[in-house]
């Protein structure tokens, strides 16, 4: 049986002038899986996703998220995936609650089920008692966790998470990916990109961009048997060696 | 004489509301020529550490030398013999590549010829763009500069905080060769990182968490201290097992790293039975268990639940 496609990308290439950030990248991602999108810097990556995301249009080639297309109903495609960075997350200077409420609200969500998502959200993450506390109090790895949980919060198609755990302790990075766990077995697909090696061999599939190609694409398990390596970071280190292209 | 000395360090910042102890009473030691590592993840201290050593910031109380002098009434010495790359770019972004290091080479009376061997290395790989302004630079090429700056006027110490942080794996690699080439002309290094897997490339590591120490050692130094034995299991169903191995009483962690799951027990004995019998009842497929030596992390998360 096949499954259920939420991106299908075919050649999409983005140009800057000469400059071709991305050239003719080419893959499908299925409902409900982990995809690890990885890349050294100046890669590409960043440009793919905002294209994926319907922030950036294609120069050429096709797409489509959640089923809409990226050059004609990017608005559409907004409004059915979740975004989380390090940077751009949470208002610090909102409480949990407001926050919740707000991105609730962006997204349309009627109060009942933002009532309803709160009280999910504050007991999935143990924060009983905190709702009246300010983003800005609380630690980097609460934040991080409390921000994927909102960029989820409309249950959207897929969540693009652009490098979520930059920074943050070790023990609180695995709760973190014990959430997406979570998010992908109830059928959020997940499209992260990490530095962390050891966290690209939790996906169900990697690509490896180089000087804005794909030159790699499957499960963790099999590059590392075709590249005869012991670890995600040896096949990353083999490929990314290769490029051309250097800096952000 | 040691090249860097904390002793007890303390620092508190103050809000109206709160007060965050930054620093709770830090010691350690760094010898001549070594690289020492601070590792720990944000929110630890490492920059405030790093502010108070390069006389930037000064502590509630301790005592602190760098290079035989007081941090406190001693500062103006150890500003000329200190070389500080912070963790945020902090070059000047309207002047050249060439223009930010003739400045820095400048203002600590030498020129970029008298020393130029030492930075050779690392500036030769940004010099074909010396034109270009520092602001248009990549993260790589900034780090790059950043380095050659902080190494212009021959620093006895260099204070390097959080280097390789959002670098990708390559350009990390590449980034601790350089440092390796450096300790050989006898410049001692003191670096900070999130990434726990940079331990290894230290001679001794400072673990810290929340402005406290853990643990300072030598990398196989921390890795011997963890005393258990540590197992590691995988399936083909990897976060419902993890669930049924948190559910069982006789374990004591269970953590996932990459494609398995480390475990350790309370108690050292049957402890591979326990594993097997857990993966058993779940009917889980494809299990591979097998005991493993712990790495830094690992220690680290050990220590923090202490």
């Amino acid at each position: 049986m096949q499954k259920e496609k939420v991106i299908i990308a075919k050649d999409l290439t983005k140009r800057f002038g000469n400059f071709i950030a991305v050239d003719k990248i080419t893959f499908c991602v299925e409902k409900g899986e982990i995809f690890g999108f990885l890349g050294a810097n100046g890669a590409g990556k960043t440009t793919a996703m905002r294209m994926l995301c319907g922030l950036s249009l294609p120069t050429s080639g096709s797409a489509t998220v959640a089923g809409f297309d990226v050059y004609k109903q990017n608005e559409l495609i907004k409004k059915n995936i979740g975004y989380m960075s390090q940077r751009f997350s949470l208002y610090e200077d909102l409480t949990i609650r407001e926050n919740i409420q707000f991105y609730g609200g962006i997204y349309g969500l009627t109060d009942e089920r933002i009532k309803g998502k709160t009280a999910f959200l504050v007991k999935q993450l143990h924060l009983e008692g905190e709702e009246k506390t300010l983003v800005r109090e609380l630690p980097l790895g609460w934040k991080q966790k409390l921000a994927f949980s909102i960029a989820i919060v409309h249950d959207p198609a897929i969540v693009f998470l652009d490098e979520p755990t930059g920074g943050v302790d070790p023990i609180t990075r695995r709760e973190f990916w014990e959430l997406i766990y979570e998010a992908s077995e109830r059928g959020i697909t997940i499209f992260v990109t990490t530095h962390y090696m050891d966290e690209a061999e939790y996906c169900k599939r990697v690509s490896v961009m180089v000087d804005g190609r794909i030159d790699a694409l499957d499960s963790p398990s099999n590059l590392m048997k075709d590249y005869a390596a012991n670890s995600m970071d040896e096949v990353f280190l083999h490929l990314a060696r290769k490029a051309v292209r250097t800096g952000d | 004489m040691q090249a860097v000395i904390a002793e007890n360090i303390i620092k508190t910042y103050r809000t109206k509301k709160t007060v965050a102890g930054a620093l709770k009473g830090i010691s350690f030691t760094v010898d001549k020529g070594e690289i020492f590592g601070i590792i720990g993840p944000d929110g630890a201290g490492k920059t405030s550490l790093f502010r108070i050593l390069t006389t930037l910031l000064l502590a509630d109380s301790g005592y602190a030398s760098v290079d035989g002098f007081d941090v406190v009434t001693d500062y103006k010495q150890i500003r000329n013999r200190v070389g500080y790359m912070p963790g945020k770019f902090s070059l000047y972004p309207d002047l050249s590549v060439q223009e930010n290091l003739e400045f820095f080479a400048t203002i600590f009376d030498t020129s970029i010829e008298e020393n130029y061997d030492l930075i050779k290395d690392i500036y030769q790989q940004i010099e074909p763009f010396k034109t270009r302004k520092a602001g248009q630079l990549s993260g790589g090429m900034k780090q790059k500069l950043a380095l050659s700056c902080a190494l212009i006027h021959k620093p006895s110490v260099l204070f390097l905080d959080e280097p390789t942080t959002g670098v990708d794996a390559v350009s990390r690699k590449e980034f601790w060769e350089m440092l390796h080439r450096l300790k050989l002309q006898g410049i001692t290094i003191l670096v900070s990182t999130p990434y726990m897997d940079e331990a290894g490339l230290c001679d001794r590591v400072a673990l810290i968490q929340k402005g406290e120490i853990l643990s300072i050692n030598t990398p196989k130094g921390v890795i011997s201290e963890f005393g258990k034995p540590l197992w590691a299991i995988r399936a083909n169903e990897m976060f419902p097992l993890m669930k049924s191995i948190k559910e069982n009483k006789s374990v004591e962690s269970c953590y996932p790293f990459g494609q398995y799951h480390h475990v350790v027990f309370k108690s050292q004995e049957n402890s591979k039975e326990l594993l097997e019998q857990i993966a058993q009842k779940g009917n889980y497929t494809q299990v591979d268990i097998h005991s493993i030596e712990p790495n830094i992390e690992d220690c680290f998360m050990a220590l923090m639940k202490e």
